[in-house]
């Protein structure tokens, strides 16, 4: 089989690796370059900002939260449709993806017409002084809605193709629920299940619109880390935007590097098996 | 739905039938259908006053042209770099290969700010174009610039499994019949890797007409010339008009379910001619 020139190999590794440093290391690395600007200090002093500090604690309680509650839902849900037969199971798929196919400032509005002003549940919220649009629980279910999906899409191929017998064995040998899922199941879903809450995680420090509808943008309050880069940006104070971004930039990568070894030790084991 | 339990042999399906529809219920169900109450009870003439206002209408048009260039350049850069990626070997590879996710991993609002500063006619890229007399950032440029950093991924990952998985005995026939490379991948490869492009310029254009973090810094903003449909939507929210928002949202989500509707016909579609063919996946 012959291949291609190295002429054409050439060129195409060439735009390639040109596209990628252009589009996706330049503006990385110039995130790093421009917090940096005027001095570690004016950096230092812009991360340990009280507003900033306040603003890490909210990104990563809203991601926390997110993370468990789509735990617990992708867990329960990828169980669901890949070891029962029901009606409906076509519709139930689709409504789990819709999130991801919704635009973020759709999503934020969605959550303002169900608990803002004009919603009928308004009164109900009032009455037990429940705040959730302009309020954290607001900010907590728009990161919800937003990376909703995001574990059981990674648990129900690898459930799917693994199939019912093992589950139905140890369930005619009388194990419970519990035991089976733990001892059986789990086991082969482990890494596509990390995999899952690492997507999810990088979701969800990083959404913007939705949150950004949600928040009232309210400093020291309801401030996520991406909202506050926003107001440092708007503000033209750049070099503390940038350094806030900074933080979201190590987490980024933390999370690529993860991603990377997660696949790969997820790879490893499954050729193993074979 | 309860007829078959009694076949059922695993244990738990109420417990995740209940989970599920709860969480679901919460976090989706409801929400979407307060959008579906509140729509119902505006007037038709409203809706159509709203999404027809010239503003809005601009803004249709900025959202999809951009959304459509970016699309488009990442479909071609998305099936260079996925061939790219599968079939050569080249030192730091695997580093491109991470890189390619950076999107998915990288908050929008911070590639905007970063991308907008790159691009600026101060910036590294920016200042080099403003020589020719090209402005990137606060133009239409800046925006499918935006686009194309959000949507890449799309088409990487969507090719990637295809051109993985192709079986190079049909390229190889081509080869021994005497057909030039060339000739090779537009008839023998690409129309196996088609409906997977088409997936991810989908997946990716979807994506680019909904984004707004990464979009919002670098358009500048300006009604009529860079003004995007989310954005429209937000100033909308901003100024308490739910009314407005809520009619053009309606259009946006028609044009995203439709999308979807495209991309799973073209996979449904694609998965019959690989069954019937019998040349298998």
């Amino acid at each position: 089989m012959h291949k291609e020139s190295k002429l054409v190999k050439g060129l195409l590794i060439g735009i390639s690796v040109l596209f990628v440093v252009l589009m996706l290391l330049l503006p990385l690395i110039t995130v790093i370059t421009e917090a940096f600007k005027q001095g570690f200090s004016v950096y230092a002093e812009a991360v340990s900002d009280k507003y900033t500090v306040k603003a890490a604690l909210l990104t990563v309680e809203a991601t926390v939260v997110a993370v468990l509650i789509n735990t617990v839902f992708g867990l329960f849900a990828a169980w669901l449709i890949t070891k029962f037969h029901f009606k409906g199971k076509k519709l139930l798929s689709t409504l789990i993806d819709l999130p991801v196919t919704v635009s973020p400032i759709i999503a934020g509005l969605i959550f303002v017409l169900t608990f803002g002003r004009q919603s009928p549940l308004y009164p109900l919220l009032e009455r037990y002084d429940i705040k959730i649009v302009f309020a954290v629980p607001g900010i907590i279910l728009a990161t919800v809605f937003v990376t909703f999906p995001f574990i059981s899409r990674e648990l129900i191929p690898v459930l799917e193709a693994q199939g019912t017998d093992e589950e139905e064995a140890a369930a005619l040998m009388g194990a419970d629920g519990f035991t089976i899922f733990t001892k059986i199941t789990f086991p082969h879903i482990k890494w596509a299940f990390l995999y899952g809450v690492v997507l999810c995680a990088a979701r969800a420090m990083g959404e913007f619109g939705a949150v950004s509808v949600l928040s009232g943008h309210l400093r020291g309050k309801t401030n996520t880390l991406p909202l506050h880069v926003e107001i440092l940006f708007n503000e033209f104070r750049y070099v503390p935007a940038f350094a806030v971004s900074s933080i979201l930039v190590v987490m980024a990568v933390v999370i690529l590097i993860a991603r990377s070894i997660i696949e790969y030790i997820g790879k490893r084991e499954s050729e193993d098996v074979r | 739905m309860m007829k078959k339990a009694n076949r059922r042999v695993i244990p738990g399906f109420g417990l995740s039938m209940g989970v599920t529809l709860t969480l679901l219920s919460v976090v989706v169900i409801i929400p979407l259908a307060s959008l579906a109450i509140f729509a119902a009870n505006m007037s038709f003439g409203d809706v159509i006053e709203t999404i027809t206002r010239k503003r809005v209408l601009a803004s249709f048009e900025v959202s999809f042209i951009t959304a459509l260039i970016a699309s488009l350049i990442n479909a071609v850069m998305g099936v260079i770099l996925a061939w790219v990626l599968v079939r050569y070997d080249f030192p730091l590879k695997r580093l491109l290969d991470g890189m390619i996710e950076l999107p998915f991993a990288l908050p929008t609002a911070v590639a905007g700010i970063s991308l907008t500063s790159l691009t600026a006619d101060k910036g590294l890229i920016g200042g080099f174009f403003a020589k020719f007399g090209v402005k990137i950032a606060y133009t239409r440029i800046g925006i499918t610039v935006a686009m194309v950093f959000i949507g890449i991924p799309f088409v990487v990952r969507a090719v990637q499994p295809v051109l993985e998985k192709l079986d190079s005995s049909y390229e190889e026939a081509a080869a021994v019949l005497g057909a030039s490379r060339r000739r090779t991948f537009w008839k023998v490869i690409f129309p196996e890797i088609m409906p997977a492009v088409f997936t991810g310029f989908g997946l990716a254009f979807g994506r680019c007409l909904g984004e707004y973090g990464s979009v919002v810094f670098i358009a500048g903003n300006q009604p009529f010339e860079t003004e995007i449909t989310p954005l429209i939507i937000m100033s909308e929210l901003q100024e308490y008009d739910y009314a407005s928002a809520s009619a053009i949202a309606l259009v946006m989500l028609a044009a995203s379910f439709l999308i979807l509707f495209l991309v799973n016909l073209i996979q449904i579609r694609n998965s019959k001619i690989l069954k019937g063919g019998g040349s298998g996946a």
